[in-house]
């Protein structure tokens, strides 16, 4: 299986610099489970952050600063953690482990709930207060990926089967990190259902509504 | 030759890790041996630097120290998670801040950045990738970015320091969001090239 749809370079310094709320840094902490190149990106994108805190104005710390932290050692605090952690979950889990905490093991022990004829949909977190929302979609084949966009920034990762667009097929990893003003109608391809993690931006405000169309207007 | 334990015991400030691998050996010497003094030298280095980074974000000085401690904590008791042959110290030592001030701000059920650094221990990728290779990489980040034109390195350092959003760098440069993006994606386009030359 080899990864096609990768995370947009924007996206990656997001996630590493921690710009990305609960649900994007979800969806991009489960493709980077999928996906090494990226993994790789990511660390480098960490350097950056490296870097940047290397050379920055260094605050002075409180004269005592070194003598608190040993006495917090001293009070018992100091136990490392060890590498070989146990491992938090099942061997057999077919859910990415970041996720796992979200869903659990097992992807067949998803609660799916119809919303429309072939579309099965299981919400992780609800957009409530201006947050993003994270859920996943179960769809069946030959059936098209609902629109649930608000106009806001929104992004796709499929974990199993598969689904078509203009920008070709995207398959098990595959992430569809796209310009919000991207017009795509996937279609899920025949054989299995495609399911897939999505987080998309707060629902647009009725304010930002009436910006966003004025705008063609105010560029003229 | 400088060792560690005489930069820990000499007053003066620290500059910036001229040699990583003094940062190296003093984490391995923290993760082996718990040894404080090798602690002590990663404390004088990182705790200015950490707390100067948190008071950028946005915290008043006392959230500062009391996170900086915090921070720095994590630092001795996740000492033996820290691999050498994956990146910087000053990298790490960045996420564990990072992780903090998200821990902060978000009740979380779940942790995707630490399933994520796990997931990296364990695979191999690194494989065949030495801890030469790793450093090696983190110098041609800083060159790459020590290149950069003023107006991407200061939307590189918006984000990665002030803990600025996109569209709050984008709001305070008066810049549309989409020129945001575009800057980001060539300052990491200009690094990436240049990391391209080692891979
Ligand atoms: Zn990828």
């Amino acid at each position: 299986m080899t990864t096609q749809h990768h995370l947009d370079d924007a996206t990656l310094l997001r996630y590493a610099s921690g710009d990305l709320d609960s649900a994007f840094t979800m969806v991009v902490a489960a493709h980077l489970a999928m996906c090494d190149k990226c993994r790789k990106a990511a660390r480098d994108a960490e350097e950056i952050g490296g870097h940047m805190m290397d050379h920055v104005a260094q605050a002075p710390v409180s004269d005592d600063a070194f003598e608190r932290m040993m006495a917090r050692l001293d009070s018992g605090a100091d136990e490392q953690i060890e590498v070989d952690l146990p491992k938090k979950s099942a061997p057999d889990s077919d859910v990415p482990l970041p996720l796992r905490a979200l869903i659990g093991d097992h992807m067949d022990d998803v609660r799916w709930r119809l919303v429309a004829p072939g579309v099965r949909k299981y919400e992780i977190q609800q957009g409530k207060k201006g947050e993003s929302s994270l859920y996943m979609l179960n769809i069946s084949p030959g059936m098209a990926v609902p629109e649930h966009g608000h106009g806001g920034a929104e992004m796709t990762l499929i974990l199993s089967g598969a689904y078509r667009d203009k920008l070709g097929v995207f398959g098990p990893g595959d992430v569809a990190d796209l310009d919000e003003d991207i017009e795509h109608q996937p279609i899920v391809e025949p054989g299995e259902a495609c399911i897939c993690l999505v987080a998309t931006e707060a629902p647009t405000r009725f304010k930002d509504l009436i910006v966003r169309l004025m705008q063609p207007f105010v560029r003229i | 030759m400088r060792s560690a334990l005489n930069l820990a015991h000499n007053d003066e400030n620290i500059g910036t890790a001229d040699d990583p691998t003094l940062l190296k050996q003093a984490m391995v010497r923290v993760a082996e041996v718990q040894d404080r003094e090798s602690f002590q030298f990663l404390f004088s280095y990182f705790a200015p630097r950490v707390k100067a980074v948190l008071l950028k974000a946005g915290s008043n000085e006392s959230q500062a120290e009391d996170l900086m401690q915090d921070v720095m904590m994590t630092v001795w008791r996740k000492a033996k998670l820290y691999a050498p042959d994956r990146g910087s110290v000053n990298a790490w030592v960045f996420t564990v801040a990072r992780n903090a001030r998200i821990d902060l701000l978000r009740r979380a059920s779940s942790r995707p950045y630490d399933d994520v650094y796990e997931i990296e221990m364990e695979s191999d990728v690194a494989s065949g990738e030495d801890e030469m290779f790793a450093t090696e990489r983190a110098e041609r980040v800083s060159e790459a970015l020590s290149e950069l034109p003023e107006e991407q390195r200061q939307i590189i350092e918006l984000g990665f320091i002030e803990d600025m959003s996109q569209s709050e760098i984008a709001e305070k440069l008066g810049l549309p969001l989409g020129t945001v993006k575009s800057r980001m994606r060539l300052a990491y386009g200009k690094m990436k090239s240049k990391l391209e030359a080692v891979r």
